[in-house]
This record gives structure tokens, C-alpha cells and sequence, in this order.
């Protein structure tokens, strides 16, 4: 791509890494985020040397150090590609909730896999294997969380990335950021949320459109999903609707098993 | 006379397409062997994802199906609810859902021409050495489809993967404030596209016919987005509910996509398949700018759905334009209607960026989806594609076009039809 203008923090010219995308099974959506950015584009453009970016560039190169990799792994074909950007890249990212914890595509490992490929494609034969994220497969050196990435985020990781600087992550839940914006509780007007347990760091992107969270970020540090549950319960939301908040990103994948096993084998069923 | 060529095309996931797709051609003593369009994408089966779940997971899932008409898929999914529990949706529903759905047509159709298709008519392998060759010509497409996503932010909460949408209307409202800026900004659009249009013009679309049938919604008074009855340029008229006799799906060896067919071996759905077939409810503007690119019904050039889309943003902003000020005009109602859940089936079908698309869900009666069928454009294209390819591989292998010649009108083919291919498989 197109040499920019070397930058410079404190005096000192900014190293600029050349950096890939990459797509598994997904919707694309995270590395259209970055397209989606007009208005700042170009200057996080000017950060970093984009060598690989299919969807975007007709150019391609082996030679990258950071890899950003977006989708989770669902075919074999797709786990070989995996560790040959492993093996490339000094830095791999997994960019987005598919590549961190299988996404909404995990939903299918909730089934026979014998079952979905008859439901979708009768009796043809088509390859697909249970659901996973990238780091059962690979070691995954950071994560970028969301569904989709939120820009704003993803700029600020990789701006740190380039400086140097440490990334930070935030530890608290979404509620936190919910309550600082003022936000009306989504309890009190009848929603489910996963706001209280969830990793903040989207600003409540979804309690802000007066939508209740549905934990695509992953669980925050020490968040008690069990209690969450209990007090969703004396809300009065059915036992559905919170298991499919915690199934449906894959983050909470541990809650969401507890839950189904559950209401298969547990008392009171 | 032209020379007996050998040509050997092999494009392994072709770039500037969204999903993984790979173009094979072999020409012996100018004669063609093979031509073809396989796709390797990975399915994700949303259709047996969605077995099991309430109907209000629906839209939220399956706007995941796609990342860049995520709102398109939401809509079809919401429409495809509503249908199913017998609701109507306000007038201020219609009127917000419509006013999105064109901010998305306009974003995802800048997005084609400009940033994956005007390279290959510029010589360039992508967008990014325009930064500096012609910045005027990038800060333009930056405008145009910030604007779109700054209205899918104030009205559906986020421009991918919208927050706002729900099956009854809207979880909350727009600032009336920030509509108003808006109808200044779609005005300064317009102008922008006239700029683009003159841009398109110093292109040169590659000469190439193959006649075909087109599948779109069916105009009732209005260019069609959501919802109605649907028609082919062969004279099929079906309604809604009945898509399952349009689209008529089967699977094939060459592609993790399904294919389609209806009154010929294949369809095309998308920008030239709608215009084709609603031209006249065209805005008089767009209909001028397609006068300006002698595009008129039936054209039969797959080329031309670049400038199908360019025509399309014309009208796209002259009717957001109108929605705007009537929105700004009236006072707000509720935002959301209850939603009584009830069993039976529901198809909602919209017309997305690149075609319609069809969402269908089987509930029982607690409103939980017992069967569900989403029917994607990029899969109805993907054997017209096929036959396109293949057509073009004969005229240019009898013509004695090169190698490199001919793979590049080949990708640009592929990339007229803007597949979404993880879309259309997943």
C-alpha cells in the first residue's frame, strides 16, 4: 500500500509494523469496522504498514508481524491456515468475539453435528467440525473483544501496540460504564441484561439503545455469573431467556453448560 | 483472425469480495475447457442455530449472518416475525425501517464501487494508493459513507450489528435535532454523486452480454425495498409467501453455497436485477443519471451493476431526503408495539444491497422457532455468476484475449455481482 507519512511520538519516529487480516468463519463485520471509520481512517492508517488484507487490497505478502485474526475455527482447512499465521506473525490477535470465543457460530455445538448438516443441507455431504476459538488451537497473544470490535477500542489497542505502551483492558463489568452514562437500569424497564458480569470497555454500547447487554465481550474479571442468574430469576425472567444471553456469544460458555445441564438433570425438572 | 490462445486462470480467494471464493479457467488452442466459480466459504448453519430459540433471538442472530447488511438481515428477520404473529408495523416504524434500509444501500454501494471495484478501472489493486494519487476522489467515498453510517448509528443504535431494531419497531427513538442535520448533509450527498457519476463515466465497462432472467420485489407505486409481491423478467409473479417457488434452491458439488433457478438455468438478483424491473419508480434524478449511462431496461450486461448501484444512491438519498422531513414533520409515537407471540410461519423478504433476501421461521406457540430458511441474494447469483463466466471465457477465448486479460475481466466480473459469499453460504 501507499508509503505514508513516518509519524513520531515524543521526537522519536514511530516504528511501523507491517500488519495482516485474516478471516476464519465470520461475518467479516470486525475487519469492516475498520473500514468503517472514515473519519479516522486514514491517520490509523498512516500507524502501520497493511501488507494482507483480502477484502480490501488485491496485494498479498507473507511478510507481517502482527496478525489480526477474525472468526472461529470450524473446518480443517481452517486450523492448517491458523498455524501458518502462527508461524508467520510475532504478534497474533484474535479480533472479535468469533476468533475469541466461537461467536454466535458456536451456538451450533449445542447440537449433533450430524443433525445440523442435515437441517441445512439434507443428505449431501458437507465438512464442518464443533465450533472453537483460536487459542484451543494456537497461542493467541491478545484478544480484541466484541460483536462487532468497537473501532474506538481497536484504534486505541493498536495505537499503544505501535508506542510500545501497554494495553489495558478493562476489568470491570459493562454495568460499570452503563451506571457513568446515565443509562435508565434495563431491570427496571423489563429487560434482560448481562451488563453486570460482562467485560466493559464497549462504553454499553447496547444498554445505551436501551438494549440490554448480551455478554459478547466475555465475562469481566471475577464476575458472578450464578448470582447474576439468581437475580434475574427474582426479576422474573424465564429461565430461556437467561440462558440465551449467556449461550449466545460463547464467553460464558461454562454458565451457559451449567444452565442446560440444568434444566436436563437438575431439580425441579 | 484471431490467434489460438492457451490460457490458465487459477485465483485462489479472489480479493476485493467479501468471503472466499476461487475463479479456474483453462483455455487450450482457443478453446475453452473449463470455467468456474467455486465457493469454499465455511457454513456456519444459522438455520439449524436458530431451532430451539425464542423469536426475539432471531433478528440479533441473524443480523450476524452478514457484515456488511447486517441491517438488512435484521429487517428481513423482524418482517419475517411480524408476519408470522399477524402484526403490522406503524407508519413511523415503516418510515425509520425504510430511512435505515437506504443508509445501508448507500454505505455498502459506495463501499463496492469505490473501494473494491473503481480500483480494478483505475489500475490499481486497491483503494490505498488513491489515498495520495487522488485524495479528493477518496475524501469524497469517505463522506458519502460516513454519512450513511452516522444515520444507521442515530437511527438503528450502530451501524453494524444494529441495537435499536426489534420485532414491534424501535427499543428508542432518534434526536429530532440530529435529523435535521442529516437532511443538510443527504443534500450535500447529492452533489457528491454527481461528482461520482462523472467519475464512473471515464471508466470503460467491459462490453459483454448474456441475456438472463431478473428477480426483484415488485413495485406497487414505489421503487421496492421492503416487503410485497415478487416478480421475474420472464413474467413469474409470486407472493411472499410463496418465495420457496422463486428461489428454488439446490445444492451443487463446486460450492458450500446453494444455488438457485427459475424459468432459465439461472437468475440474477441485485441493483440491475430491481432496476430492470422498476425502473419506472425510479427518483426522475436517478432515472437521469442512468439516461447519462445509456442504462435502460432490460440490460443484459452484468458490468452494468456497478452503475445500477450509482443510480440506486441517487435515489436512495432523493427519497431519504423526503422520509427526513416527513418524520421531522410529524410527532413522535411510541416506539415499539407489544409483540403477542402466536405459532404458524412467517417469510419477510427484503431487498438488501445485492439482492432480495428472504428470512423464514416456523414457531410453535410460545413463539419458539421450530423451523427456520434464510434464502441469501449472493446465493441466488452464485449460478448466474457460473454461466456469466463461463459465456465470457468463450467470447474472450475466441476473440484471443491473454491470460492476464482475461483474468482480470473475470474478476471484475465476479466482483460486479459485490457477492457476499460468507454471507450466502452461512
Amino acid at each position: 500500500m501507499a508509503e505514508a507519512e513516518s509519524r513520531t511520538y515524543l521526537g522519536v519516529p514511530v516504528y511501523r509494523p507491517k500488519v495482516a487480516f485474516f478471516e476464519l468463519s465470520s461475518c467479516e463485520g470486525c475487519q469492516l469496522q475498520l473500514l468503517n471509520n472514515e473519519t479516522t481512517l486514514l491517520d490509523f492508517l498512516s500507524l502501520v504498514e497493511v501488507v494482507n488484507f483480502r477484502e480490501g487490497m488485491t496485494e498479498r505478502s507473507d511478510d507481517y508481524e502482527i496478525a489480526f485474526v477474525e472468526g472461529s475455527v470450524t473446518r480443517g482447512d481452517e486450523v492448517v491456515r491458523l498455524k501458518s499465521i502462527r508461524e508467520k506473525a510475532n504478534t497474533l490477535v484474535a479480533f472479535g468475539s468469533c476468533a475469541c470465543f466461537g461467536g454466535v457460530n458456536q451456538l451450533k455445538n449445542r447440537f449433533q453435528l450430524d443433525w445440523v448438516r442435515k437441517e441445512v443441507y439434507g443428505n449431501s455431504a458437507i465438512e464442518t467440525e464443533p465450533v472453537r476459538p483460536l487459542e484451543e488451537l494456537v497461542r493467541v497473544d491478545m484478544k480484541i473483544f466484541g460483536c462487532p470490535v468497537r473501532k474506538e477500542e481497536v484504534e486505541k489497542i493498536v495505537i499503544n501496540m505501535v508506542l510500545g505502551k501497554s494495553v489495558i483492558i478493562p476489568k470491570y463489568p459493562v454495568c460499570m460504564e452503563c451506571k457513568a452514562n446515565g443509562n435508565v437500569c434495563l431491570f427496571d424497564i423489563g429487560e434482560p441484561c448481562l451488563g453486570p458480569v460482562t467485560r466493559g470497555g464497549c462504553d454499553s454500547w447496547c444498554p445505551n439503545s436501551r438494549a440490554g447487554c448480551w455478554g459478547c465481550r466475555g465475562p469481566a474479571d471475577d464476575s458472578n455469573t450464578e448470582e447474576l442468574e439468581k437475580i434475574m430469576k427474582e426479576r422474573g425472567f424465564a429461565e430461556d431467556t437467561i440462558l440465551d444471553r449467556f449461550e449466545c456469544f460463547g464467553g460464558f460458555s461454562v454458565q451457559a453448560e451449567a444452565m442446560r445441564n440444568k434444566r436436563l438433570y437438575g431439580p425441579g425438572r | 483472425m484471431s490467434v489460438k490462445i492457451n490460457c490458465a486462470v487459477d485465483i485462489h480467494h479472489l480479493t476485493r469480495v467479501e468471503g472466499h471464493g476461487n475463479i479456474l479457467i483453462k483455455i487450450q488452442d482457443g478453446k475453452l475447457q473449463q470455467a468456474k466459480w467455486e465457493v469454499v466459504e465455511t457454513p456456519r448453519f444459522f438455520e439449524a442455530i436458530l431451532v430451539g430459540k425464542k423469536w426475539d433471538n432471531a433478528p440479533w442472530l441473524c443480523g450476524r449472518i452478514c457484515g456488511i447488511c447486517s441491517i438488512g438481515h435484521t429487517l428481513a428477520s423482524i418482517r419475517a416475525i411480524e408476519n408470522a404473529f399477524g402484526m403490522v408495523p406503524t407508519s413511523q416504524t415503516q418510515k425509520l425501517r425504510l430511512l435505515l434500509k437506504h443508509m445501508e444501500t448507500l454505505q455498502s454501494h459506495i463501499l463496492h464501487i469505490y473501494f473494491l471495484s473503481a480500483p480494478d478501472f483505475l489500475g490499481q489493486g486497491s483503494v490505498f494508493p488513491l489515498i495520495k494519487s487522488q485524495p479528493d476522489v477518496v475524501a469524497r467515498a469517505a463522506r458519502l459513507k460516513n454519512l450513511a453510517n452516522d444515520v444507521c448509528d442515530c437511527i438503528g443504535g450502530r451501524r453494524l450489528h444494529p441495537t435499536r431494531t426489534v420485532a414491534g419497531g424501535f427499543t428508542m427513538l432518534p434526536d429530532k435535532k440530529d435529523l435535521v442535520k442529516f437532511s443538510d448533509r443527504l443534500r450535500e450527498a447529492t452533489n457528491d454523486l454527481i461528482f461520482t457519476a462523472d467519475l464512473f463515466k471515464t471508466f470503460s465497462i467491459p462490453d459483454f452480454v448474456r441475456e438472463t432472467e431478473f428477480v426483484s420485489l415488485k413495485g406497487d407505486g414505489n421503487y421496492p425495498f421492503i416487503g410485497g409481491d415478487l416478480m421475474s423478467s420472464n413474467g413469474v409473479h409470486k407472493k411472499e409467501q410463496e418465495y420457496k417457488q422463486m428461489t428454488n434452491e439446490y445444492v451443487v458439488e463446486q460450492s458450500t453455497s446453494k444455488w438457485s433457478r427459475l424459468s432459465r438455468q439461472s437468475f440474477a438478483v441485485g441493483a440491475l436485477a430491481r432496476l430492470n424491473n422498476n425502473f419506472d419508480f425510479l427518483d426522475p434524478s436517478a432515472r437521469d443519471i442512468a439516461a447519462s449511462f445509456d442504462l435502460k431496461p432490460l440490460n443484459h450486461n452484468p458490468y452494468m451493476n456497478n452503475i445500477a448501484q450509482l443510480v440506486e444512491c441517487v435515489h436512495v438519498v432523493e427519497d431519504s431526503l423526503g422520509l427526513v422531513e416527513e418524520l421531522l414533520d410529524a410527532e413522535w409515537e411510541a416506539p415499539r408495539q407489544q409483540v403477542r407471540p402466536k405459532s404458524g410461519l412467517g417469510v419477510g423478504a427484503v431487498e438488501v444491497p445485492r439482492g432480495i433476501l428472504y428470512h423464514c421461521y416456523e414457531f410453535n406457540d410460545t413463539g419458539h422457532i421450530m423451523k427456520c430458511d434464510c434464502v441469501i441474494p449472493t446465493s441466488q447469483n452464485h449460478a448466474n455468476i457460473q454461466h456469466d463466466l463461463q459465456g465470457l471465457a468463450e467470447k474472450y477465448a475466441a476473440e484471443g484475449i491473454k491470460d492476464r486479460g482475461i483474468e482480470l475481466l473475470a474478476e471484475m466480473l465476479v466482483r460486479s455481482y459485490d457477492p457476499c459469499i460468507s454471507c450466502s453460504v452461512h
